[in-house]
Formats: C-alpha cells, structure tokens, sequence
C-alpha cells in the first residue's frame, strides 16, 4: 500500500511533463517558425472579409449573423491549423520520434490538443476584436468568450483525433474537413445557438440548454478520443 | 470457388417470401389512410429502411468496438459490410421521405431534426468509405475505419438533440405525439400488422445483404492473395 502510494503521485507527475513537453515543443516550434498562426490568422480574415460581401454584412444583418459567421470563421481555420500540425509530424517523422518516447501515448494526445487549443485561442483573440472593430459589433461578452473556448476544447478534441488519422491517408489534404465536419456538427450548431444568446442579451434559460450540450460534447469526445487515440497512432 | 452456403440460400429463398408478402401487406392489405390517401403507403418501407440504416450503423459502432478489443478481421469486414448496407437504406429512407413530404408538407425538404440527422448520418459513413479508400495498410484502414465508426456514431444522437430542441414537425407515430407535428395519424390494427412486417422483412433483407457482402469481401481477399502468389510465382 505504501509502495503504491508512492508510486502513483510520480506517475501522474511523469504524465503532466510529458503532456507539458509534447506542448513546449509545438509551441516552441511555431514561435520559431511562425508558419501555422500566421496561415490560420490570413486565412480567418479573408473568410470574414468574404462573408462580408457574400452576405451583404449591414447593420441589420449583422445582429443575427454575427455568431454564425464567427463559428464558420474558426471551423475553417481550424482545419487548416490541424491538419498542418499534423501533417508537419508525419512528413518530418516526428511522430515516429514522439512515439518512441517512453510515455503513455495518451499524453501525446492530450499534449498535441493543448497546443492546438492555444493556435486556435490565439487566432479567435485577434479575429473577434478585429471583427467587432470591422463591422462595430460589441464584441466582449464575458459568456461568448466562455462559448468560445467550450467550443473551441470540443473542436480541437475531436479534430486532432481526426486529424491524425487524414494525415496518414492518401488523401490527406482535403479529408480532414469530411471527416470533421460531419462528426463536430452539433459542437458548432451548439455553438453558434449559445454565442447568438449572449450576443442577443437573452435569458440565461434559453441559453442554457445550448452550454450544456457544449459540455456534454467537450467530455464525451475528449474521454472517447483519449481511448482511442492509440490505435490511431500504433504502427 | 465455393457454392454457397445451405444457410445463405435459405435465408435468400426467406427473405424473398417475405418481401413478396410485404409488398401485398402494404399495397393491398393495409387500408388507405383518410387524410393523406395513397402516398401514406411509402411509411411502411420508409421507417423501416430508416430502421435498417440504424440497425447498421449500430453494428457497425460495436464491431469497431470488438475489432479494436480483439484485432480480429472478421470483425473489420462485418463493419465495412454494415456501413455499405446502411448507406444504402438511409438513402432510401431520406428519398422516400421527401417522396411523402411534397404532398403532406407540401415541400421536398425541411430542415428538421430527423432529416439533417438522417443527412449528417448519411455524410458520416461516405467520409467513413473515404477514409478507407486513402489507407492502402489493411491494418491501419481496419483500425481508423473502426474509430471513426465509432467517433461518428456517438455524435448522431448529440446531432439529433441539438436540432431537436428547435421545434419539429416531423410525425412521431410511435410513442408519444407532438401536437405541433404535420401529417401525423393513428395506425389501425391492419396498418400496424403492414407495418411490424415491413420491419420484420427489412431485417431480413439486411441480414442476407450482410451475408453476401461478407462473403464477396472473403472473395475478394482471395483473389487479391491468389494475384500476389501469381507475381510471386512468375519472377
């Protein structure tokens, strides 16, 4: 008993640092290159320039629109954020690097989300003040920035599991968004209907629904996807 | 090559009785539905290759389950076979439904939340066909197809609450009824006996697909093995 007492707390101690290391090490690599943040970030402001003139974006559409232009926004760059960190694993061998490594591969998972969480944190801090500066809409709902960040952990959960699946297939650049969209659907329905209430000033009931399944989705896919992920990268 | 097996064309000789008794039952045996007339017919198919597509899809989930618990191929090939088969029936369900709403809704198509969730459905197991046909290594396609199945079938639910709590018009026949539903009605005892059979018969129908398809895979494989041998022999 005392063995194991002793045992356990440097085990999970072990797993944070390889989560932390798996991190440090994307993070370190974009601060270096700064190819992926800069892709997504370009290419989130030319899709919100796009809509602009796709949808005619006056002061009167704006109000209803908003949430659902915001959400396309970050699914589109989010798959190009994805499928770019994992592709860079795969063609420069990496991956097979990272699973040599004598860690669970779990935390290679959760290390890889973590990283892909802060890209995409970081893109949707600059598009959202910038879309609220472009089209005078206020923007700093301390709910919709907690929307935000509900759907952007069950976006990226799933999409890293996807992700790194596309990436070893033939077909890998235009197979991320068909696997993904289909799968996080009601993440980024959830989504839109929970930002659209905040925006809109409504009850707190009416919205609640809408949070809770955001919840649901975040556990349910982030505990499916940390089962699973070893079968996806087992070789 | 091997005949087939006694079980198989019994299950053909079954399935085919049966179908011909369906197609009275429903035809002639059941009576007319007063307020929608003739069209109500296409319920009895539709629900039940609506109920196939399901059955399906399920398999599909639980033998990516075993397949990864085990590593056993059959289990892959029973995985590939179900989805195929459940493709085809939600086709046909979503087909015979828009068939039956341009008279009762008096529109092909409403975004309802039993129509996107059977269409979302519908798009997960084509990205699941697509993703199989980028990975040549059988054991990696074996493998993501079996995690895909499984990542896309539990978000069908969450992709049918999500929709549903905007309001539906779509019928509940069975169970409790909505009064904002359009187009729904009370089955007499002579249209649930069309119905249940109707169930029943489609069952049958994807059993027996199920068996050929597997059996066409197990084929197919050999031959596959029997053109390696041929190459091998002739250098």
């Amino acid at each position: 008993m005392a063995d194991q007492a002793a045992v356990v707390p440097v085990r999970r101690g072990a797993f944070g640092r390889a989560v932390a290391a798996v991190v440090w090490k994307d993070l370190a690599a974009e601060f270096r290159s700064r190819e992926l943040l800069g892709a997504m970030l370009v290419f989130a402001l030319l899709v919100v320039l796009i809509f602009n003139f796709a949808l005619e974006l006056d002061v009167r559409t704006r109000s209803t629109v908003t949430a659902g232009v915001l959400w396309v926004t970050f699914a589109f760059a989010g798959t190009l954020g994805l499928n770019r960190s994992m592709g860079a694993e795969k063609d420069r061998g990496c991956l097979d690097g990272l699973l040599l490594a004598p860690v669970d591969r779990s935390a290679i998972y959760f290390g890889k989300v973590v990283a892909n969480l802060a890209f995409m944190l970081v893109v949707e801090a600059i598009v959202v003040p910038v879309y609220s500066l472009l089209y005078n809409v206020p923007l700093l709902v301390p709910g919709l920035l907690g929307v935000i960040v509900l759907g952007s952990i069950g976006y990226v959960g799933v999409g890293t599991l996807l992700a790194s699946m596309a990436v070893q297939a033939r077909t890998r650049d235009v197979l991320l968004p068909i696997l993904l969209f289909p799968v996080v659907l009601p993440e980024l329905l959830a989504a839109v209907k929970a930002s659209e209430g905040f925006l809109q000033g409504l009850a707190a009931a009416d919205i609640l629904p809408w949070v809770n399944l955001l919840l649901v989705y975040d556990v349910v896919f982030l505990v499916v996807a940390w089962m699973v992920y070893d079968y996806v990268v087992e070789e | 090559m091997d005949p087939m097996p006694k079980g198989l064309k019994a299950l053909n000789a079954v399935t085919g009785v049966l179908f011909v008794v369906a197609l009275y039952l429903v035809l002639f045996y059941a009576p007319r539905e007063a307020v929608m007339g003739e069209v109500q017919r296409v319920f009895y198919f539709h629900v039940a290759a609506g109920w196939v597509g399901a059955l399906a899809f399920i398999v599909a989930a639980v033998s990516g389950v075993v397949y990864l618990a085990r590593g056993d191929h059959r289990w892959d090939r029973v995985g590939l076979a179900s989805v195929e088969i459940g493709i085809a029936f939600t086709l046909i369900n979503i087909i015979s439904g828009s068939i039956w709403a341009r008279p009762v809704w008096n529109t092909w198509w409403t975004w309802d939340p039993r129509l996107v969730t059977a269409t979302v459905m519908e798009l997960i197991y084509i990205a699941y066909v697509m993703l199989r046909q980028g990975i040549e290594d059988p054991d990696r396609r074996a493998r993501f197809g079996a995690v895909y199945a499984i990542v896309g079938f539990l978000s069908v639910p969450l992709t049918f609450l999500s929709i549903r709590i905007f309001r539906t018009i779509h019928p509940v026949v069975i169970g409790s009824s909505d009064p904002t539903a359009q187009g729904t009605f009370d089955m007499t005892p002579k249209m649930l006996t069309a119905f249940m059979f109707s169930l029943l018969t489609f069952t049958f129908i994807y059993a027996t697909l199920l068996w050929h398809r597997l059996r066409l895979e197990v084929l197919s494989e050999r031959v596959e093995r029997r053109k390696i041998d041929l190459t091998a022999g002739g250098l």
